[in-house]
């Protein structure tokens, strides 16, 4: 089992006030709240600030842990010592009503069923006639565009905690192979009934939400329904209209650029490609931004050209400027 | 692994809930749910309770208000306020993500 030390977690030194945990908690818990943190790994942050704060805002957990000694560090290997807690007493369970299971090993061995004056935390739970709804879980899938266009599965690998017949916690990862609809959207949730964790007593099991969202694309951005993608296009395409090909999420397209985009009359900034975006009802539109790419001057002729352009086409893209 | 492949119920936007369904998907009482309208957080179509119906997104806002509550300790205008801004920069991020360069 891993020692883990609390105060790092806080990033406070062994002496701070009680008042200063509460302090530094209340701030880590706004910052890493997995429903405000945009940090990937918020929520695991966030139950390692639950479970330090859950020994540290007690000051006979905090006693009894400090009397560990200060040399271990997160991450050893680390077993109680025999008796680690004699001398110690504690009003009521040892065990929080909080939610227990979710702690680490290390807290458990700690402060679970041996702990000092603690009732069997599971006590609650098999008594007879207690029953209560499991609880849902979240979880986050991320999936390509290209998903989004066609519909996919995906297996899906979850942890959660669990406690065995013995009483003991331990982590149970189970793998779900989930369909995932045709036209699902950035941020939208799919709820899997009675898949979070079980009841108990006759309580139902929770449910999970898995929330979609998409792997950065390197070629397309993605708003809501809409999709957007930046073309470039040569000069001659802008001035002359062409018909070129685009790529979709679905396949390429032949795509008409209008004559005279990108000129100061600024038609053809956004080009629309309709129902192209993500399927649905109503589907997403495709956006296409033409950019016009210069080509290099780098031969004699292509310098002859331009000087040519310069010469006869008498532009000035900043009269607007005043310059 | 699970050869299985699981079917879920995608939360969408044109999905209607009952005041019902909602306190059985946050484990809460109705009274709870009502606060959370009356504040604002909520804006369930149709006038009299019975009727009531809620998107998919009254669903998310409502869990969230319950974690922040329960985790973060905000009272019901606190969280009304947290959302609304948690909204908008949800809004912004996306709109950000458009004009940054990979």
């Amino acid at each position: 089992m891993e020692f883990k030390d609390y105060y790092a977690v806080f990033g406070v030194k062994r002496d701070a006030s009680q008042d200063e945990i509460k302090r530094v908690y209340r701030k880590l818990a706004r910052k890493f709240h997995p429903d405000v943190s945009k940090e990937a790994d918020a929520e695991v942050k966030f139950k390692e600030l639950g479970e330090a704060y859950e020994v540290l805002k007690d000051p006979e957990k905090r006693a009894a842990y400090d009397q560990l000694g200060k040399n271990w560090k997160t991450g050893e290997d680390f077993n109680p010592p025999p008796d680690w807690d004699a001398g110690f007493e504690f009003r009521g369970g040892g065990y929080t009503e909080a939610d227990a299971a979710a702690y680490s090993d290390f807290f458990d061995s700690l402060f679970g069923q041996g702990f000092a004056g603690s009732q069997s935390s599971q006590a609650g739970r098999t008594h007879t006639g207690y029953h209560a709804q499991g609880e849902d879980h979240h979880a986050k899938v991320l999936i390509d565009l290209e998903d989004a266009y066609r519909g996919a599965s995906r297996g899906i690998t979850l942890r959660s905690p669990e406690v065995d017949r013995q009483g003991r916690v331990i982590t149970r990862e189970r793998t779900l192979n989930v369909k995932i609809p045709k036209g699902v959207r950035q941020g939208q949730r799919i709820r899997l009934s009675g898949q979070g964790s079980p009841g108990i007593g006759e309580g139902r099991s929770g449910d999970l939400y898995l929330e979609i969202e998409f792997n950065p694309h390197s070629v397309y951005r993605v708003e809501g329904r809409d999709v957007y993608l930046d073309l470039p296009i040569t000069p001659w395409e802008a001035a002359l209209g062409a018909s070129v090909k685009v790529p979709t999420p679905n396949g390429a397209l032949d795509m008409k650029i209008p004559a005279g985009t990108g000129t100061s009359a600024g038609s053809g900034r956004k080009l629309r490609l309709k129902g192209r975006g993500i399927p649905g009802k109503p589907p997403g539109d495709l956006y296409v931004m033409p950019q016009i790419t210069v080509p290099a001057a780098d031969t004699d002729s292509a310098k002859d050209l331009f000087r040519k352009m310069e010469q006869e086409l008498a532009y000035n893209p900043r009269s607007k400027l005043g310059v | 692994m699970n050869e299985e492949i699981l079917t879920g119920l995608l939360l969408e936007e044109q999905l209607e809930l009952t005041l019902g369904d909602l306190c059985n998907a946050c484990s809460q009482h109705a009274e709870w749910v009502i606060q959370l309208v009356d504040e604002g957080v909520l804006e369930p179509v149709g006038v009299e309770q019975r009727q009531w119906k809620f998107s998919a997104i009254s669903l998310q806002r409502a869990q969230r208000a319950m974690h922040l509550q329960r985790d973060l300790g905000v009272n019901l205008a606190g969280v009304a306020l947290a959302l609304d801004l948690l909204d908008e920069i949800y809004t912004l991020r996306t709109r950000l993500g458009r004009f940054e360069v990979d």
